[in-house]
């Protein structure tokens, strides 16, 4: 007998278990995305010179923040994600400042006047389970990626080259922490690693462990209130210990990639990441627009349209309330007059009038020569 | 009015070094849009101009609260997101703008007392930033189905100091000029939608960038109906 096709559906399923993890950068140094599976992260960096902190005059600043995105999910309104949005913050900050992967003493360049303050901003772009893994290599990526402007002190002078006058440096990292999230089933007995949306939510407890490739853990955190034995911890070191490696040598690819296709001139950025072969991704190139009418017509329309109403409108305002009496414009602080007809000053409607004469101001000109085209007529 | 008139609109001739020389006459940018690649939104599209990237969601119609709702029709929302730094008054600006363009488009009255909400990331911004969010808001609604009247685009033309007029310029062109021009067409007779300037023209130059924009807005509706083609072929 004929062996039963395995469906499209079926197919695509399988392939998508192994998982894609996918990193792109943009055109400017320190913007990359993100994407683990379906879940898909916008990490930028951006540095600023400020003035230090007090205690720590010498150092310089690192600021991070990640942003849940409504288009990540139809829940994160701007007011109710609040408890996951610190959560998730706070591990962050954990992950990267405080296992001092960035040196920070580099980051000063007068002490205690000037120091570089450098700004992760992470947005969570699609909401498929494991934003902090996701989230926590995006935030390495741009890091690494990101190139500041070279600065030099002589003296007490300190000079800011532009890009264009100086190639940008690089920060200097010590070693890259990444994330990896473990959800655990039935009290511990089995464990997923690098759950999805749905699979979190039905998770009895979560561990979160940040590891380098040289095997140092950077944090721990275990949430959810699942109780877990001393075994099975150190057997989720050894699994987030091959991860990190992979993902690590991953990064670097895709980070030395980039370097060589910018050294050599080619095209970067977003726009050569969009795969052609997609049936829902299409590319136009640049496409020459002839302008060469675009007088004629101008010049058509001009001549067609009606003189603004505005000035109806003021004309028949005040025959309204003058009735032919003739009235002089002037106020002490502007300089210019409108005289529509010589003689009286009704004090009564000239706030009102006023107001209006002075958006007229620039035409008045043009003003003045329709009414005195229609006085005639 | 005479003076403007003499000065020939004279047509762009300068190269960019970002992204290679645009020759003589007036070009639109390398464009690209991929649909539907987020998960969750009902509709997303990113969409490119260049360097330029926007990414577009689109959740609707779908539950609204009920201070928001609106008896007859949709509630439409647009959120800009930057890409450094918290939202501030120029995105709640443009957002304002996006929102009047598509509640100007939206069939609303087929979906009373839902939410239509579009939800916009800068990906990236080297020019023309809120014509691409509209070209990546209408794929973005075209992909999650929701009923409207007429695609919108959007163009911007700028004018540097010596009269000359530009489509899509880069950040540096738009930095240089004396005015920045951007317009929202509909696709079924090309009629203005929305416009926001920056700067001081005269209104034939008005007219002019009017007429330029709808030119190159043939282009995009042009693209946007091939890839769109692309995407139901069956081959």
């Amino acid at each position: 007998m004929k062996e039963t096709p395995l469906s499209n559906c079926e197919r695509r399923f399988l392939l998508r278990a192994i998982e894609e993890k996918k990193i792109t950068f943009g055109t400017d140094y320190g913007c990359c995305i993100v994407e683990l599976g379906k879940t898909r992260v916008l990490g930028q960096v951006s540095c600023e010179l400020v003035s230090p902190k007090l205690n720590r005059a010498t150092e310089g600043i690192l600021f991070f923040n990640l942003e849940l995105s409504q288009m990540a999910a139809p829940a994160f309104e701007p007011g109710r994600q609040s408890d996951l949005l610190v959560k998730l913050n706070r591990l962050l900050e954990r992950c990267l400042r405080n296992s001092k992967c960035i040196d920070t003493e580099s980051l000063c360049v007068v002490a205690g006047e000037k120091v570089w303050q450098i700004r992760v901003d992470l947005h969570l772009l699609n909401h498929d389970g494991n934003i902090i893994d996701a989230a926590s290599i995006a935030a390495i990526v741009a890091l690494c990626h990101f190139r500041r402007p070279d600065v030099s002190v002589q003296g007490d002078e300190v000079t800011l080259y532009t890009p264009e006058e100086r190639d940008p440096v690089p920060l200097s990292i010590h070693h890259m922490p990444i994330c990896v999230s473990f959800a655990f089933f039935q009290q511990g007995t089995y464990l997923l690693v690098d759950p999805n949306e749905r699979e979190e939510r039905v998770m009895d407890g979560l561990l979160v462990i940040a590891m380098n490739k040289h095997r140092e853990i950077c944090t721990i955190q275990s949430s959810g209130g699942i109780m877990l034995l001393k075994d099975q911890v150190l057997r989720c070191s050894k699994i987030a210990g091959v991860k990190v490696m992979e993902i690590t040598e991953l990064i670097q690819k895709a980070l030395e990639n980039d370097q060589k296709v910018r050294k050599e001139g080619g095209k970067f950025g977003f726009a050569e990441s969009i795969a052609n072969q997609r049936i829902t991704a299409f590319k136009m190139e640049k496409a020459p627009i002839d302008t060469s009418d675009v007088e004629e017509k101008a010049e058509e329309i001009i001549s067609e349209a009606e003189p603004p109403s505005e000035v109806d409108y003021l004309y028949s305002f005040l025959n309204i309330f003058l009735k032919d009496a003739p009235i002089v414009l002037s106020d002490s602080e502007e300089e210019e007059m409108i005289i529509l007809e010589p003689d009286k000053n009704p004090k009564k409607i000239r706030t009102q009038t006023i107001s209006a004469t002075q958006e007229k101001a620039p035409s008045k000109k043009s003003v003045k020569k329709r009414r005195k085209k229609r006085a005639t007529n | 009015m005479e003076a403007a008139m003499q000065n020939e609109a004279k047509i762009c001739a300068e190269s960019k070094t970002e992204s290679g020389p645009r020759g003589p006459g007036c070009s639109l940018r390398h464009f690209a849009c991929e649909q539907n690649l987020l998960s969750r939104p009902d509709g997303s599209a990113s969409f490119l101009q260049g360097d330029t990237s926007v990414l577009a969601g689109v959740y609707g119609p779908a539950e609204v609260k009920v201070s928001k709702e609106i008896f007859n029709k949709a509630t439409l929302e647009v959120i800009l997101r930057p890409k450094t730094g918290l939202p501030g008054v120029a995105e709640k600006s443009r957002e304002r703008l996006i929102r009047n363009t598509c509640e100007a488009v939206v069939l609303g009255a087929l979906h009373p007392r839902t939410s239509i909400t579009v939800v916009l990331q800068v990906v990236s911004d080297a020019g023309s930033l809120l014509a691409c969010c509209l070209n990546a808001a209408c794929m973005a609604l075209v992909d999650a189905g929701v009923p409207m009247r007429a695609l919108f685009c959007g163009v911007t033309c700028a004018l540097d100091s010596g009269g000359t007029l530009m489509l899509d310029p880069t950040a540096k062109q738009e930095k240089e000029a004396r005015a920045v021009l951007t317009f929202a067409l509909d696709s079924v007779e090309r009629k203005l939608l929305m416009s926001t300037t920056k700067g001081l023209y005269s209104d034939a130059e008005l007219q002019q960038c009017l007429a330029a924009a709808q030119t190159a807005s043939q282009h995009v509706f042009r693209f946007y109906r091939e890839s769109l083609q692309r995407r139901y072929s069956k081959s």
